[in-house]
């Protein structure tokens, strides 16, 4: 009969509006400056770069590669070499980022920068209350306040960070084994050259 | 006691005009009273106003299991003061090829007929600003002002959304004022008079089985109460009939142009035209201010007249938050070919009802008449029509 879908409406959302206040499970709200709906793990919403220990610009990962600026689609990222060298976590000497700069309102949060480190310096923080009242200075983020600690990163994607700690202890052992292997054919080496010497004179004192 | 509370404005107005007797001068006592009898018009709804906005919103989110406006004050409920705010400090963009005078004049125009329709409203015992005999054409004459400056809104914004809005508003309205009027005309034709006062005070007493005396309560005024309802949300431009704002195609229609406090001013008309249209519902159908049982009665007129209208102003929220927005073509469709036959059918079943006489026979001829046209219109118009799920060729 005419009218009958208006009744069976009108029921249907008198039953959501009473439903409301006896189910909590149907409102779905989250009260967002006081409670926050987690995560998931491949949240990713700004780069960082990685330091290891305790002082952040001693233990910058980065090398100044400039791979990740080439990279960057919208070109939001600004880097400058240094001058000088400084020890990086295998103990190798490298350039490091005088300046490291990422606009935040250039910024697409599209992560290719971290898919091309080849130094697993920079990854993606999951921070997303990222608004400032200064809209220049605060949203260019320079290598101060990009600087976040490994453990960090550790916290924020577990897995990753294992998968990214495991390829860098990988490097390491293999510059170890490298420079083990280095230092034995050397030892070998000069062993050898001394046998040879030993070996090209004549035995003086044989009779 | 109860008679002194039940009367304690009226009691009040006639105290301030009796002290104020001994300062002022005698000639300006008229324009006193007149001004005591006003104010607490101008207060009371743009009041109820306020409330409705958030309750409306806490409503609607309720609907849609959402909680609604809670930041603001206790429970949100001081939201409309943010909005307020908010509505006055707003720049006030006029558009430069706007014709100026009559987009300023636009709100205003709206504004004075919206209020001025209360004052023939009785919302208690002896509580009306305006007795008049014609009350019920006084209050559609003003009321029917609102087209026009619903026009002149459109019009003078030189924006072709407002025009379309305004059009679509206008002919909206002219349409459905013809069911809204020809519904309440039953109600003139059984009780005689015009005047508000008079048509409350036939709805006093009640029947045999405890139910009030009022129209409602009869076939020909239920009918004329749901036809009186459905034009009323037509006339405020709620929703399902806000194709004037239509927000998906024509963004807000005939205020798009508005901004800062004159669109609070188009807000405010719209909800003052929504109580003023359930107030008259409440007097016509509702049994005005009287208690719905006879034990009730000790409290005060006021209360009720106001409960009734929360108990509306809920109804059309309930409704709001339930039906889609109409199409123009079903709109006018629905007023032409359901609601005007409707009412004119309640029309000759309320004659029915005067001339068959109290008995068992007018209840049996008026509920067939109105039930029975009701059944065969509706399948008359859903005849030749397929009513199923919308199939969709290429999205699935």
């Amino acid at each position: 009969m005419l009218g009958e879908g208006i009744i069976k409406g009108m029921a249907e959302t008198a039953r959501n509006f009473l439903g409301s206040y006896v189910s909590d499970e149907r409102l779905t709200t989250v009260q967002y400056p006081e409670e926050r709906s987690p995560q998931i793990e491949n949240a990713r919403q700004f780069p960082f770069l990685v330091f290891d220990g305790n002082d952040p610009m001693a233990g910058l990962r980065c090398v100044a590669c400039q791979i990740c600026e080439k990279e960057c689609p919208p070109k939001c990222i600004y880097i400058v070499k240094s001058k000088d060298k400084k020890p990086d976590y295998k103990g190798q000497l490298q350039l490091y980022p005088a300046t490291f700069d990422i606009d935040l309102s250039v910024c697409m949060s599209c992560q290719i920068c971290v898919e091309v480190c080849p130094f697993e310096s920079i990854k993606m923080d999951t921070e997303y209350e990222l608004s400032t009242a200064d809209r220049f200075g605060g949203l260019l983020v320079n290598k101060h306040r990009l600087a976040k600690s490994n453990d960090h990163y550790r916290k924020i994607h577990p897995k990753d960070a294992a998968d990214s700690d495991a390829a860098l202890a990988m490097e390491v052992a293999k510059t170890q084994a490298k420079a083990r292997a280095a230092a034995e054919a050397e030892a070998k080496a000069a062993a050898e050259a001394k046998a040879k010497t030993t070996a090209a004179q004549p035995a003086p004192q044989s009779p | 006691m109860i008679n002194g509370l039940d009367q304690i404005f009226v009691t009040l107005k006639y105290w301030l005009v009796g002290q104020l007797a001994n300062v002022l001068p005698a000639s300006l006592l008229p324009l006193v009273s007149v001004l005591l009898s006003l104010v607490p018009i101008l207060v009371v709804f743009p009041a109820l106003f306020a409330i409705t906005t958030v309750l409306e919103r806490k409503g609607l989110g309720r609907i849609q299991n959402r909680y609604g406006p809670n930041r603001v004050g206790p429970f949100g409920f001081l939201q409309f003061a943010a909005d307020g705010i908010k509505a006055i400090i707003k720049e006030d963009v006029v558009p430069r090829a706007a014709d100026k005078v009559i987009h300023f004049l636009a709100p205003v125009v709206l504004v004075v007929p919206a209020f001025l329709v209360y004052s023939v409203l009785p919302v208690g015992r002896n509580m009306v600003a305006m007795d008049i005999d014609a009350g019920l054409l006084f209050f559609f004459a003003v009321g029917a002002a609102s087209e026009l400056a619903v026009f002149m809104a459109g019009w003078s914004s030189r924006n072709k959304y407002s025009l379309l809005g305004a059009m679509r508003a206008v002919a909206q309205m002219v349409s459905y004022e013809i069911p809204l009027i020809l519904s309440t005309v039953t109600v003139v034709m059984i009780v005689g008079s015009l005047s508000t006062v008079d048509i409350v005070a036939k709805q006093s007493g009640y029947h045999a089985i405890g139910l009030p005396n009022w129209f409602v309560f009869t076939p020909w005024g239920f009918a004329g109460f749901i036809l009186f309802l459905i034009s009323a949300n037509a006339e405020a431009n709620r929703s399902p009939f806000d194709m004037p704002e239509g927000e998906s195609e024509i963004i807000a229609g005939y205020f798009i142009e508005y901004s800062g406090f004159k669109f609070a001013l188009f807000f405010l008309a719209e909800y003052l035209g929504l109580f003023a249209v359930s107030g008259l519902a409440i007097t016509l159908f509702l049994g005005g201010w009287h208690a719905p049982l006879a034990a009730l009665e000790f409290i005060p007129s006021w209360v009720w007249f106001f409960a009734k209208l929360l108990g509306l102003i809920g109804l059309f929220i309930w409704t709001r938050g339930t039906l889609p927005r109409l199409r123009v073509d079903q709109l006018m469709n629905f007023a032409w070919k359901f609601m005007l036959p409707m009412a004119l059918i309640n029309l000759l079943a309320a004659a029915c009802w005067h001339l068959i006489g109290a008995g068992a026979t007018r209840w049996i001829v008026c509920t067939l008449l109105v039930v029975g046209f009701y059944v065969l219109l509706g399948r008359g118009l859903m005849a030749g029509k397929k009513l199923a799920k919308r199939v969709y060729r290429y999205a699935n």
